[in-house]
């Protein structure tokens, strides 16, 4: 008896590891692609919004000097000896670029201090500390600000919570504490902020146009409502900038939609649809609408009628029944929907870009500015990485809301 | 209910349903539904039975004619004014909402509220035998429970009349059974007026008072169970509702009820009139018997009798049934009582008594 | 299938074995458009007939990011790029670039001093002037000072969206001379200056991104003035457009061909922009497109017409400010966040 049990415990754990390979097996491939083109770039991501090597890297000398400056006095003057010295350690121009580049984007006008020092970076090469001091003031009297020197000691980590902070207008003060930047500096939390207006604008706009749209695919035979689907789908067939050229053409002062209302005489001057707020929610909705209508309608679909008609027969006016049988159950789709157009709608980039404003930018932008124009490379992270953050923070909300509502299947 | 039991709640007068103005789901419909009874409209699928039943419930519109309820027409009155409480095939339970909001909700609709509502919701719960379920979720109880829970709702604000869509039809037949019984005796308990409906026939016959059975849009019979079986309106309904064995033959004679008819053998066979009228001898006409009513004899020349084979035996548990095979004829089915079994392939007599045998044409 | 492949190769060889094994394929990126098809008439089919090799055109908007991804992962594709100044000279401090062997390419005293570059030649001048539709204003604007008369010349003005130039342009129309615009712009003061100065035409302001929305904005009468590329206009007027140039504080700069660093084809490439530098390939330039030579001895070639409306031409360049690529290399982070910032109230 204890054998053939034991036998088939055995069996049944062997039975169990083959499932668990064939399992294995099957989503390897998934699981590895992911790994390449999700997970580790995303790893990368974050990663370089902490990174800060170029200081560290290009300036060891210097930094270990200035690890006994107080950061309020003035440099001492073995700094500016130990700058020279790492100016002539260097193998590579580019890490005095790369040196420059990152000094720059902390203090504006850093770049050309640093590169004009590293074209004469031969002269400095036998002087003693003073001599090094004065030779750098006599190349630029902007070497002796201590804020140069402040952003040099601040940087030389490996690792920075700057760029964060930054992508948040939060600054490292020259005492090491977190304040806000001046205001005329202040912007990411403003476009942040805006990125999520326009995405919940977006997303409330599609709602109310998807959903009942959807209500009546629903109620439609199945190769009827399949054959409008079609047309659902029609905005994908179409690039995205040749969506937004035939937006151009539609919604100009001189467009078709302005000249037929000036032609029914509804208006006597051009509406203003282009180039602000308007244009960029009417375009992002139009291509964002079939991310609302099929969830939506794919749980419609999975309501029977006999709800609502139970509802009726229950006493419930058939309105009443809707709003208090029907739309609860579409919550899922709803909230599916919501989610879906929403996270898509805040990494909008190219239709912002070229249908609005600049006060209707959005975060994508800011990311693209600095990953593209900029260079800044930790910066556009950094802003990745609160893009990522709004995302899954909403995503938390999701699960709670709908594991919350009970809404299982 | 302190109506008089035989009075009229009900009446469809000539009601007629059409969806394509050509075909008709539903065809000159005069039917009554009294005043607490149990009235089952029985029939096969697409034979207008739910249609009726949606008419009356307020979701379709009949195309002519009229339904009264009490004397009035009900035709402008919108299903939810109605105050009929009704049973779904698929329970249509709101699974966002609990067992007592489930039960609650026509009262919430009614606007009873408070203590009230708590007690009733508990009456009605308590009634399908269901207390303590009021917190749960629809999809957390079995199929049998989520019926019950729903016919709780259907009863709760004491609704004129209670109409139900096949409601068993999801239930495995053993729980069918069980909840077959309970309906009955919550029937009987409440006295409130049911109209159901089901395309099966020995649910029909279990439950009701009074059955309409429905075949192509058009009602074929109206009766009390035990009529409909015994004495079938036409050749339809005998062999819709319950078992029989048809023979074909010709008319030969009628004499005041008594009919007589020729199988293609040769024998002679009297019967009852079924639904004859003023058809002529000669014409082609069908006898019809219930299993229980053939016997076996030993004069294979006897009146009424037959000869036939036995074809297999099947065994009942309470009773076996012998398919014999009669030349030229369909397969007879001879419900016998247990015993020793009639050989198979062996040839045997039958008898099947003329007041049992009704003819159709 | 083996009898048949010495047959084959034999056909290949037969067919043209010089071009099929010598010939290398160079990729060349632009910005695309007409001045894209005009380097690929002026220069790179001829260069294709000379050297026998292959030109492959790219476009791109000049994001500097592709350059530096190739570079960091040691996998360049791109042999030759067009580059704005700002970018030349960043990313010859990245060591983004190879360094140019100006002995390869000519005489560095023959070229204007805005086009040499230790990583770069220059290929063109090119001006973001004042444009309007001569057949909406009676009076032609001056200078940048009509530009912010809004009491003048009612109506919206087109800008690029962004820092550069408009702060310029918003200095001179408050009075600053050309030749101190980068100076006061360098102070805290003359930043806010020159934002403040650029608030008072908020309101009236379109902004445009691409190159080719200017002339679009005049034509349909969007907008009564548009900051814009010379050489868009000059396209328009070409399709019969009335659109006219203000010169008179106009901003130019020069675009320059860079190599990137690691480029397998830097030889071919070094050829390549020797080979365009040429006054006579640059004279086939300019007749295509009214974008300026770099090499002082096109200019001679060219007759007055096409002179006329060239950025470099003398009258033209007489009251134009020229871009100082090291002050937006130093200053264009801060400058552009705080654009964002301002545009965004």
């Amino acid at each position: 008896m204890a054998g053939s049990e034991a036998d088939a415990a055995r069996a049944l754990a062997r039975d169990r590891r083959a499932r668990v390979l064939q399992a294995l097996g099957l989503t390897a491939p998934l699981l590895v692609f992911l790994a390449f083109t999700f997970l580790i770039p995303i790893g990368a991501l974050l990663m370089r919004a902490v990174e800060n090597p170029e200081v560290a890297r290009a300036l060891p000398a210097t930094v270990a000097v200035l690890d006994s400056w107080d950061t309020v006095s003035a440099p001492p003057d073995g700094a500016y000896r130990a700058f020279a010295d790492d100016l002539l350690a260097m193998a590579e121009p580019a890490d005095a670029g790369g040196l420059a580049r990152r000094l720059n984007s902390e203090l504006p006008g850093a770049r050309s201090l640093v590169m004009g020092a590293f074209r004469q970076r031969e002269s400095f090469a036998t002087l003693d500390a003073p001599a090094a001091k004065a030779a750098f003031l006599a190349l630029d009297e902007r070497w002796q600000q201590p804020e140069l020197w402040r952003v040099i000691a601040r940087n030389g980590s490996r690792w920075t919570p700057d760029y964060l902070l930054a992508s948040v207008d939060r600054r490292r003060d020259a005492t090491g504490d977190v304040v806000a930047v001046p205001e005329e500096q202040a912007v990411f939390v403003r476009i942040l902020l805006r990125t999520l207006g326009i995405g919940a604008t977006v997303t409330l706009v599609c709602l109310v146009l998807a959903y009942p749209l959807a209500w009546w695919l629903s109620t439609l035979p199945v190769r009827k409502a399949n054959r409008l689907l079609i047309l659902v789908l029609v905005p994908f067939w179409t690039s995205v900038l040749v969506r937004v050229a035939a937006w151009i053409v539609l919604l100009q002062s001189e467009g078709l939609v302005n000249r037929a209302l000036a032609g029914l005489g509804w208006i006597d001057r051009p509406l203003e649809l282009l180039f602000n707020r308007t244009g960029v929610i009417i375009a992002m909705v139009h291509i964002l609408l079939p991310f609302m209508i099929l969830p939506l309608y794919s749980v419609m679909k999975g309501i029977p009628r006999d709800y609502q008609r139970a509802a009726v027969s229950l006493g419930s006016h058939p309105l009443g029944a809707f709003v208090r049988v029907f739309v609860p159950q579409t919550l899922p789709g709803v909230t599916a929907g919501v989610l879906l157009v929403f996270i898509l709608a805040i990494g909008y980039y190219v239709t912002p870009a070229l249908l609005g404003g600049p006060a209707d930018q959005m975060l994508s932008s800011s990311v693209a500015q600095y990953a593209n124009v900029e260079l800044n490379w930790g910066m556009a992270c950094a802003l990745g990485a609160v893009l990522l953050t709004a995302t899954l923070v909403l995503y938390g909300v999701y699960r709670r809301f709908a594991t919350g509502e009970g809404l299982t299947a | 209910m302190a109506s008089d039991p035989s009075s009229v709640l009900v009446r469809f007068a000539g009601v007629a349903k059409t969806y394509d103005g050509t075909t008709f789901a539903v065809r000159d419909l005069d039917l009554d539904v009294r005043h607490g009874e149990f009235l089952t409209l029985l029939g096969p699928s697409g034979s207008g039975k739910t249609t009726t039943l949606m008419m009356l419930a307020g979701f379709e519109a009949p195309s002519t004619g009229d339904i009264l309820l009490d004397g009035r027409s009900i035709r402008a009155t919108p299903a939810h004014r109605r105050n009929f409480g009704m049973v779904f095939q698929s329970y249509a339970l709101f699974p966002h909402l609990s067992v007592g909001d489930n039960v609650a909700y026509p009262l919430n609709v009614r606007g009873v509220s408070g203590q009230e509502r708590r007690d009733r919701v508990a009456r009605a719960l308590a009634m399908v035998r269901l207390e303590g379920y009021q917190t749960r979720r629809p999809s957390q109880l079995s199929g049998g429970q989520q019926q019950r829970v729903a016919l709780a709702r259907a009863l709760v604000f004491e609704p004129t009349l209670v109409l139900m869509d096949e409601p068993l039809g999801a239930l495995d037949k053993q729980l069918r059974e069980h909840m077959q019984i309970e309906l009955k005796a919550l029937h009987r308990q409440l006295g409130i007026t049911f109209v159901y409906v089901t395309h099966d026939q020995g649910e029909a016959l279990t439950l009701s008072d009074r059955v309409a059975v429905f075949q192509d849009g058009a009602l074929q019979q109206v009766a009390p169970v035990d009529r409909l079986y015994e004495a079938p309106a036409n050749r339809f309904v005998a062999g819709f509702v319950g078992d029989a064995t048809f023979l074909e033959g010709r008319l030969v004679s009628r004499h005041s009820g008594a009919v007589e008819l020729e199988l293609p053998g040769g024998w002679r066979l009297r019967g009852v009139d079924g639904d004859l009228g003023d058809a002529p001898p000669g014409t082609d006409v069908v006898a019809v018997v219930r299993p229980e009513r053939i016997a076996f004899t030993s004069e294979p020349a006897g009146e009424n009798a037959l000869s036939a084979t036995v074809e297999d035996v099947i065994y009942f548990g309470d009773h076996l049934r012998a398919r014999c095979a009669i030349d030229g004829q369909a397969v007879a089915t001879v419900k016998v009582p247990l015993g020793p079994r009639p050989p198979v392939g062996g040839a045997v007599s039958l008898h099947l008594p003329a007041e049992h045998l009704r003819i159709y044409r | 299938m083996p009898p048949c492949l010495p047959r084959l190769l034999a056909a290949v060889l037969l067919s043209g074995a010089t071009a099929v094994l010598a010939q290398t394929t160079v990729t060349v990126v632009n910005f695309g458009g007409a001045n894209g098809n005009a380097q690929k008439k002026a220069y790179y089919e001829p260069f294709e007939k000379a050297a026998g090799v292959r030109m492959v055109p790219v476009e791109y908007n000049g994001e500097q990011a592709k350059v530096k991804a190739m570079v960091e992962a040691r996998k360049v594709t791109w042999d030759i790029v067009e580059t704005e100044s700002p970018d030349v000279d960043r990313g010859c401090d990245e060591g983004l670039f190879e360094r140019i062997d100006w002995s390869r390419i000519g005489n560095k005293a023959d070229f204007l001093p805005a086009a040499v570059h230790d990583c770069g030649v220059g290929i063109f001048f090119w001006s973001t002037v004042i444009a309007y539709n001569a057949d909406r204003v009676k009076e032609p604007p001056r200078h940048w000072a009509d530009f912010w008369d809004l009491r003048k010349y009612p109506g919206k003005r087109a800008l690029r969206k962004g820092a550069r130039y408009n702060l310029e342009f918003a200095l001179m129309a408050d009075g600053v001379k050309p030749a101190d615009v980068y100076k006061v712009l360098a102070t805290p003061e003359g930043a806010e200056r020159a934002f403040r100065k650029l608030a008072e035409l908020k309101p009236h302001l379109q902004w445009w991104e691409a190159g080719a929305q200017p002339p679009q904005f005049l034509v349909a009468g969007d907008v009564i003035m548009a900051s814009s590329y010379n050489g868009r206009i000059d396209a328009a007027q070409r399709e019969g457009r009335n659109l006219r140039i203000t010169w008179t504080g106009s901003i130019f700069d020069v675009d320059f061909w860079t190599i990137p660093k690691g480029s397998p084809n830097r030889d071919v490439a070094m050829r390549f922009i020797a080979f365009a530098s040429d006054p006579d390939r640059q004279a086939d330039y300019a007749r295509l497109i009214s974008y300026g030579p770099t090499h002082s001895k096109t200019l001679g070639k060219l007759d007055a017409k096409v002179l006329a409306n060239l950025p470099s031409a003398p009258a033209n360049a007489k009251d134009a400010l020229r871009f100082d690529f090291r002050f937006w290399a130093d200053q264009g982070e801060v400058l552009e966040k705080r654009f964002a910032a301002w545009a965004a109230q």
